[in-house]
């Protein structure tokens, strides 16, 4: 993992100390509210519903034990007992005061955390593959240039007024886990015929009220060009970018209006200014940075556990678990797990103190002191021996933490919605929960397969609706909450927005039409390989609008 | 029907205008607007809680009557006057409940 040296450290610390004051200024009045506001949203700082909302940075999702357990301790003293994990893999306590802020943030800085930039119109937390690092299908880590990223876009003076705020992700594996393509720069790491590391980028991909896929800027940058040519595109960006029109203000507007062409020839003159200067990558920074992310030292075991495979004949609930939640690792013997936080009818994302605590624990002891949060709202230990999958699955369960969803139906994505969020329309957290019931038997879940549902309380797009399998996207009509179904969206390599299959469906029957979607899939698809995804591509819309609103 | 609803600049909790000014944590405590009179002066007492750095974002919300209770009328505020309807242990519910027991 990524440790800070003295220049992070000072840096974070004069943070916290500038923010103490700002509080203490706000509180005496010194500063009003609306000069208040972007200080203390630069700090990851919001106003919801009920309270405050404090938004913590994991950069990349990646935490170790101690980090872990320090989000515990601040859930416990400063907050309401839980956490809540995000899509962006940070972490959102709901009910700070601003009085204790300063200190939540003191506590941070003291185990390397922050929040920094994960609010205001700059660039945000560099989100990645959960598994980075781990996976069997990856071929280099995207976290080392995830965190070249993030030390090239902290405070970034030039970039810390965007006309809007700024997303990247960075997967390194051909499967797409970290969802590139619905990001403001999606980067896949890839290498060209001579072997050398690179990447594809793309642009202006994004959800919201205007969804829109990213477009593809370069096949292959090389790596040493990351920099400068990030640059060269926030730099277009915030020069060309809408600052008249908030809803207008995101890269894919100016990549919409202006056409791609002509974006990329401004974004490759920009280029040819900067690189070659002080942004060209050194080839020893990014070897120091790949040392802070080596690979934890392995034993040698064998591919397969006998131990694991005993205990799995044995236990039934362990077998499914195993079946669902493991995931291949790079190293023989290994495996990373997924913890799901979709508890049956739980708060999708939402963790108690004691459960990271628990978490902590399990990670110093089984999986070489590393935890990951994805951007599904799950926890993952991403290098656990697989003979020891037995026992972290007893301790997972006695914590209520064992549930063998991972992809399935109800391991679905849910932003907060109107039950905390300002800006939400209706509610998601309930309709979640609802359809977790709903489908909570196992072998029906099973037989349903991958599907991916996701869920937002607004046009935002928090819950990324637009591309979930099933989205489900809540509106406000004339005060009652409604929700509409979208189809076949998808934020992997072959990301695609869903399309608004007919008229919302009010609280009380959102779940039945869920079912009639799924129970429709179940009917038409060629067999049990053919997941929900791939049959919605091959029969088109038309047999779900017929289940759901009559031929 | 209207009532003033804020945030309280310390920390955050929803709090409503009351009768002579102060800022109570339950709505049955707010003051129910009922004229224009009433209403200037509220959006008076509003500023001042605002200008001594009390609270902060005030705004006028409607109220309903329903089976008798005094409500806020659009389901945003019910849910900031009651907590989030998916934790009853959490919010003014939770809260209203610790101090009747």
């Amino acid at each position: 993992m990524y440790r800070y040296d003295e220049f992070d450290r000072d840096f974070v610390n004069q943070r916290v100390t500038q923010f103490e004051d700002q509080v203490r200024r706000r509180m005496s009045g010194e500063l009003t509210e609306d000069e208040f506001k972007p200080l203390r949203l630069m700090n990851g700082l919001y106003l919801q519903l009920h309270a405050y909302m404090l938004r913590v940075a994991i950069p990349y999702g990646t935490l170790n034990a101690t980090q872990m357990r320090k989000l515990a301790h601040i859930a416990r003293t400063y907050d309401r007992g839980y956490g809540h994990f995000t899509t962006r893999q940070n972490v959102q306590f709901n009910w700070p005061k601003l009085s204790d802020t300063p200190q939540i943030l003191r506590e941070l800085a003291d185990v390397e955390m922050h929040a920094i930039q994960t609010s205001g119109n700059c660039i945000r937390n560099v989100t990645s593959d959960q598994f980075a690092g781990a996976a069997a299908d990856e071929f280099a880590d995207p976290r080392v240039y995830a965190e070249i990223l993030r030390q090239w876009s902290s405070l970034h003076p030039e970039f810390l007024f965007l006309p809007r705020k700024f997303k990247i992700a960075i997967t390194g594996a051909e499967q797409d886990r970290a969802a590139v393509q619905v990001h403001d720069i999606g980067l896949q790491l890839t290498r060209n015929e001579d072997g050398e590391i690179g990447f594809v980028v793309f642009v202006g991909g994004g959800l919201g009220r205007t969804p829109m896929v990213g477009r593809k800027v370069r096949d292959f940058l090389p790596e040493n060009d990351l920099l400068a040519y990030s640059e060269a595109i926030l730099r277009v960006y915030n020069r060309y970018g809408r600052r008249d029109n908030k809803y207008k203000a995101r890269i894919k507007i100016l990549v919409h209006e202006t056409g791609l062409e002509e974006l990329k020839q401004d974004i490759e003159t920009e280029f040819e200014a900067t690189k070659n200067g002080i942004l060209n990558l050194p080839n020893e920074e990014v070897v120091r940075i790949n040392e802070y992310f080596a690979p934890p030292s392995f034993d040698a075991l064998p591919k397969i556990s006998t131990e694991l495979e005993a205990a799995k004949r044995e236990d039934r609930d362990l077998a499914l678990f195993s079946s669902r939640n493991l995931h291949a690792h790079k190293a023989e013997g290994y495996t990373s797990i997924t913890i799901s936080l979709k508890p049956i009818g739980g708060a999708p994302g939402d963790a108690t103190a004691d459960q990271m605590d628990v978490i902590a624990d399990l990670a110093e002891r089984f999986g070489h002191n590393e935890l990951r949060v994805t951007h599904e709202q799950n926890l993952v230990l991403p290098h656990v021996k697989l003979q020891d999958v037995p026992t972290v699955f007893k301790i997972l369960k006695a914590n209520d933490l064992a549930d063998s969803n991972a992809g399935l139906i109800t391991d679905m994505i849910a932003c907060p919605g109107l039950d905390y969020c300002a800006l939400a329309n209706a509610r998601s957290i309930p309709i979640a929960q609802e359809i977790s019931k709903r489908f909570e038997a196992v072998k029906r879940q099973n037989e349903i397969g991958d599907l991916k549902l996701k869920i937002s309380g607004c046009i935002n797009a928090c819950g990324h609706h637009h591309v979930g399998h099933i989205g489900i996207l809540g509106v406000d009509r004339k005060g009652e909450e409604l929700y509409q179904i979208t189809l076949g969206g998808s934020a992997d390599q072959n990301t695609s927005i869903g399309k608004i299959i007919g008229r919302g469906f009010p609280e009380a029957e959102i779940t039945d039409a869920v079912e009639t979607v799924v129970d429709t899939y179940l009917a038409n698809r060629l067999d049990e390989e053919e997941s929900f995804i791939d049959a919605y591509r091959r029969l088109g819309d038309q047999p779900f609008k017929d289940a759901l609103y009559g031929a | 029907m209207k009532t003033i609803t804020a945030n309280r600049l310390v920390d955050g909790d929803v709090v409503w205008l009351g009768h002579n000014g102060e800022w109570v944590e339950f709505v049955e405590a707010a003051w129910v607007l009922g004229s224009d009179e009433d209403m200037t002066k509220a959006l008076e007492f509003a500023k001042a809680g605002e200008e001594k750095q009390y609270v902060l974002g005030t705004y006028a919300i409607d109220l309903e009557l329903k089976d008798g209770h005094l409500q806020p009328k659009s389901l945003k505020e019910r849910i900031r006057a009651q907590g989030p309807t998916t934790r009853l242990d959490l919010g003014k519910q939770a809260e209203r409940h610790l101090r009747s027991a």
